[in-house]
C-alpha cells in the first residue's frame, strides 16, 4: 500500500506539457522520411478517398437537412438540394409556420438546444473550478490524511459510470428535501427531472482533478511561498497564483469536459422525463426511436446539436491535441 | 519589537524563538517539516483551509461514488422494484438468475464480440491513418480535421445519421452497393440477424477512428527523430524503420488506446438504443442496454445492478491497467 501511494507521490517529476515546437510543414522531413513527389501523389491517391468516405456522412447530414421530405425519400440520393428548405430549422424555431401536416409528424423544440447548453455550461463551469480546488490541495497542500484522500479519488476513476447508474438512479430520486422529499428522502421524486440531478454528480470527475495536479506539480513552490509571505489568503492563493498558471490545464478539461456533457446520453435519458426539460441528444434519440417519420427535421436538429462541438474544434483545434497529449500519453 | 521580526528565517538566526512570538505560516511549515513536530490536531487546524476546499469535491464522490457502489452491492441481494413498495432479501437470487439467464450470456457474448471487432479496427485504421497524416504533406492538416470531424460529432448526431444510412429502401450504403452491383437486392442493414452487429460496429469504428489517430500521432511525435536517422545511415528501409524503430516505440501508446477502447466499448449503449434496440431477436442487445432494459423496463433494480456487478468485474482488470497507465504516462 506504502509502495503505491509513493509511486502516486512522486514530487520531483515536473511534467513538462509544453506542446512541441510547431514544424513548418512540408519543410522538415519528418520521421526520417523524404519525399520524392511520386511518393507524394501516391500518398494522396490513398488519402483522398479514405477523407471522403469519413466526411462524406456528414456531408449528406448537412445536405438532407435543407431538403424537403419528398426528396430525402427519392430513390436516389441528391447531395446537393434540389428545393432547398428551412421546413427542418422552423421546426425548432418556430413551431407555427409549420402545416398541419408537418406538425402532426411530431415537431422539435428550441429548448432542447437551450436545455443542453444550459447544462452543458454550468457542468464545465462548476467541473473546472472544483476539479481545480481539489487538485491545488492535492499538488500544493500538505495535510494530514492528503495521500489517503487522494488515493480514494484515484480509486473512483476505476469505477466505470454505467456500473453506479442504478444506485445513482436511486439516489438522486431520494434526496432529502428536494422534489417533495422529506427528510428522510422519501415521498417525492427528489432530483429526478430536474437540472440538479444533471449536474450535481458531474460538478467533480476524478480524472480531471489528476490531470490538473500533475499539471500544478510544476509550479515551483516559492512562488506560493512569496504569496503567503505577502499575507495572502490560502483561496487568493489559489485563485491568483495558481489557477492563472495552470491555464493550459484548465482548458484542456474545459474542452473535454464540455464536449463531453453536451453529448451525454445515458444520464439525462434516465434523469429527464418532462418533454420541455430534455436535453437535444435525448429528444433527437427519442424522436428517432418512437418511429417518427419526419427526417428531414431530425436532420436539421442533428446539425444544430453537432455545431456548438464543430465550433468548439475549430476555435480550439490545438488545444483538442495538446489536451489528448495531456490525458496522459507520452509515446 | 514584533515588527523588527525578520519574517524569513536567515542566516544569523538562532533558535527559533519562542517568547511571545506568533508563529508565521512559512516557519510553522518548516517546523512540520523538519522535526520537533506539533500534534496533529495543531496541523489540521493550521490546514484547515485544505479540508474546506476538498469539501464539495468529497462530498460528491462519497455519495455518487462510494455510496453508489455500497448501495449497488445492497442492491444485488434484493429484489428492488420501483413501482412497489416491499423490497424483500433474497440472498444469492439475483446471482443464481443470471448465471441461469441465456440472455444474459448472449449479452455477454455480443459485447465480446462488439469490443473484440470495433477496437482492434479502430486503432489499426487509427495507426495508418496517423502515419498518413504524419507525412510532410502540404495539406495534411486538412486531413486531419476529415478524420476527426467523426470523433467531436455527438454520438447520438452520428447514430441517427448512420440508422437512415443503412435504411433498405433509401439508405446510400444499399443505393451505392446495387449501383456498383455488389449486391442484388437491398440488404436490411440493421434488421438482419447477421448484419446488425457488423453494422453497428462499422459505424463505432467511423466515429471512434479519429481519437486513435490524434493519439497515435501524438506518439510518433515523441519518437525522437536521429533514431531513424541512425536507421537509415544503416541501410533500413521504408518498412524495415515501421518494422523495428515506430511499431516499437508506439508500444505503449498501442497498450493505452486498448484499455481505454475496451472500457469504453465494453459500456457500449447509444449506438445500441438508437440504431436497433437491441434487436434483431437481442442480436444486438448488449450488457449495459441488457441492465438498461431490466432496471427502467422491467423496473427490476435489484437484478439490474447484479448484471451491472458483473460488468463491474468484467472491467476491473481492465480498469487497474489503465490507472497504471496513466499514472505511468505521467511519470515517464
Amino acid at each position: 500500500m506504502s509502495g503505491v501511494v509513493e509511486g502516486v507521490d512522486l514530487r520531483q517529476v515536473a511534467p513538462e506539457p509544453a506542446p512541441p515546437a510547431r514544424r513548418s510543414p512540408a519543410r522538415k522531413p519528418q520521421n526520417g522520411i523524404q519525399f520524392r513527389w511520386q511518393q507524394k501523389v501516391v500518398t494522396y491517391l490513398v488519402l483522398t478517398p479514405l477523407a471522403i468516405l469519413f466526411v462524406a456522412p456528414f456531408a449528406w447530414l448537412i445536405s438532407a437537412s435543407f431538403q424537403p421530405m419528398g426528396e430525402i425519400f427519392s430513390t436516389s440520393p441528391h447531395w446537393v438540394p434540389k428545393d432547398p428548405t428551412l421546413d427542418g430549422y422552423k421546426g425548432f424555431l418556430d413551431v407555427g409556420h409549420l402545416t398541419k401536416a408537418q406538425q402532426g409528424q411530431g415537431h422539435g423544440d428550441w429548448r432542447w438546444f437551450a436545455n443542453s447548453a444550459f447544462v452543458a455550461i454550468a457542468i464545465t463551469v462548476l467541473q473546472t473550478f472544483f476539479n481545480a480546488l481539489c487538485a491545488y490541495c492535492f499538488a500544493k497542500r500538505r495535510f494530514p490524511g492528503r495521500n489517503v484522500i487522494f488515493m480514494l479519488f484515484l480509486a473512483t476513476m476505476m469505477v466505470p459510470g454505467q456500473v453506479t447508474l442504478i444506485p445513482n438512479y436511486l439516489i438522486i430520486k431520494h434526496i432529502p428535501f428536494f422534489g417533495g422529499n422529506d427528510w428522510m428522502g422519501n415521498g417525492g421524486h427528489g432530483w429526478l427531472d430536474s437540472y440538479w440531478g444533471l449536474i450535481m454528480p458531474g460538478i467533480v470527475s476524478a480524472f480531471g482533478i489528476f490531470l490538473i495536479r500533475q499539471y500544478m506539480l510544476s509550479i515551483p513552490d516559492q512562488l506560493l511561498e512569496a504569496a503567503r509571505i505577502d499575507g495572502a489568503s490560502e483561496f487568493r492563493i489559489f485563485w491568483s497564483v495558481v489557477l492563472p498558471l495552470c491555464a493550459p490545464a484548465l482548458a484542456a478539461n474545459a474542452i473535454f469536459t464540455f464536449q463531453g456533457a453536451w453529448e451525454d446520453f445515458f444520464w439525462p435519458l434516465i434523469i429527464l422525463s418532462s418533454p420541455e426539460k430534455i436535453t437535444a441528444p435525448v429528444g433527437l434519440a427519442l424522436f428517432v426511436v418512437q418511429n417518427r417519420t419526419s427526417w428531414t427535421l431530425l436532420f436539421a436538429g442533428s446539425v444544430i446539436a453537432a455545431l456548438p462541438m464543430i465550433i468548439v474544434f475549430l476555435v480550439f483545434q490545438r488545444k483538442f491535441v495538446q489536451g489528448i497529449a495531456l490525458t496522459g500519453v507520452k509515446g | 519589537m514584533a515588527t523588527a521580526r525578520p519574517l524569513v528565517r536567515t542566516e544569523t538566526d538562532a533558535a527559533p524563538v519562542k517568547t511571545g512570538v506568533r508563529w508565521t505560516r512559512p516557519r510553522l511549515r518548516r517546523k512540520i517539516r523538519h522535526g520537533n513536530r506539533r500534534g496533529l490536531p495543531a496541523r489540521v487546524w493550521t490546514e484547515r483551509s485544505a479540508y474546506v476546499f476538498l469539501l464539495p469535491g468529497m462530498l460528491i464522490f462519497s455519495v455518487f461514488t462510494l455510496a453508489a457502489l455500497i448501495f449497488a452491492v445492497y442492491l444485488t441481494f434484493h429484489r428492488w422494484s420501483i413501482i412497489e413498495p416491499d423490497r424483500p432479501f433474497v440472498g444469492l437470487d439475483n446471482y443464481r438468475d443470471m448465471i441461469h439467464d441465456e440472455r444474459f450470456t448472449e449479452s455477454v457474448l455480443n459485447t465480446i464480440y462488439f469490443s473484440g471487432a470495433s477496437v482492434p479496427l479502430s486503432m489499426a485504421i487509427g495507426l495508418l491513418l496517423a502515419l498518413l497524416v504524419n507525412l510532410p504533406l502540404r495539406l495534411r492538416g486538412l486531413f486531419r480535421a476529415a478524420f476527426y470531424l467523426p470523433v467531436v460529432t455527438p454520438f447520438v448526431v452520428s447514430a441517427i445519421l448512420w440508422k437512415w444510412l443503412y435504411n433498405g429502401d433509401y439508405g446510400l450504403f444499399n443505393h451505392y452497393l446495387l449501383q456498383a452491383h455488389i449486391i442484388d437486392a437491398p440488404l436490411l442493414w440493421l434488421s438482419d440477424k447477421n448484419l446488425a452487429m457488423p453494422a453497428v460496429i462499422l459505424m463505432s469504428v467511423w466515429a471512434g477512428t479519429g481519437f486513435s489517430m490524434v493519439v497515435y500521432l501524438a506518439g510518433l511525435q515523441a519518437i525522437p527523430d536521429e533514431l531513424y536517422e541512425s536507421a537509415r545511415m544503416d541501410g533500413a528501409g521504408v518498412w524495415q524503420r515501421l518494422r523495428y524503430i515506430t511499431i516499437p516505440m508506439l508500444r505503449p501508446t498501442t497498450l493505452f488506446l486498448l484499455v481505454m477502447g475496451i472500457i469504453s466499448s465494453l459500456q457500449v449503449f447509444t449506438q445500441i438504443f438508437v440504431m436497433t434496440s437491441g434487436g434483431p431477436v437481442s442480436r444486438t442487445t448488449t450488457m449495459v442496454y441488457y441492465m438498461y432494459l431490466w432496471a427502467f423496463k422491467y423496473f427490476d433494480m435489484g437484478y439490474a445492478s447484479t448484471l451491472a456487478f458483473a460488468l463491474f468485474l468484467m472491467l476491473l482488470v481492465f480498469t487497474a491497467l489503465q490507472l497504471r497507465l496513466v499514472r505511468q504516462g505521467f511519470e515517464a
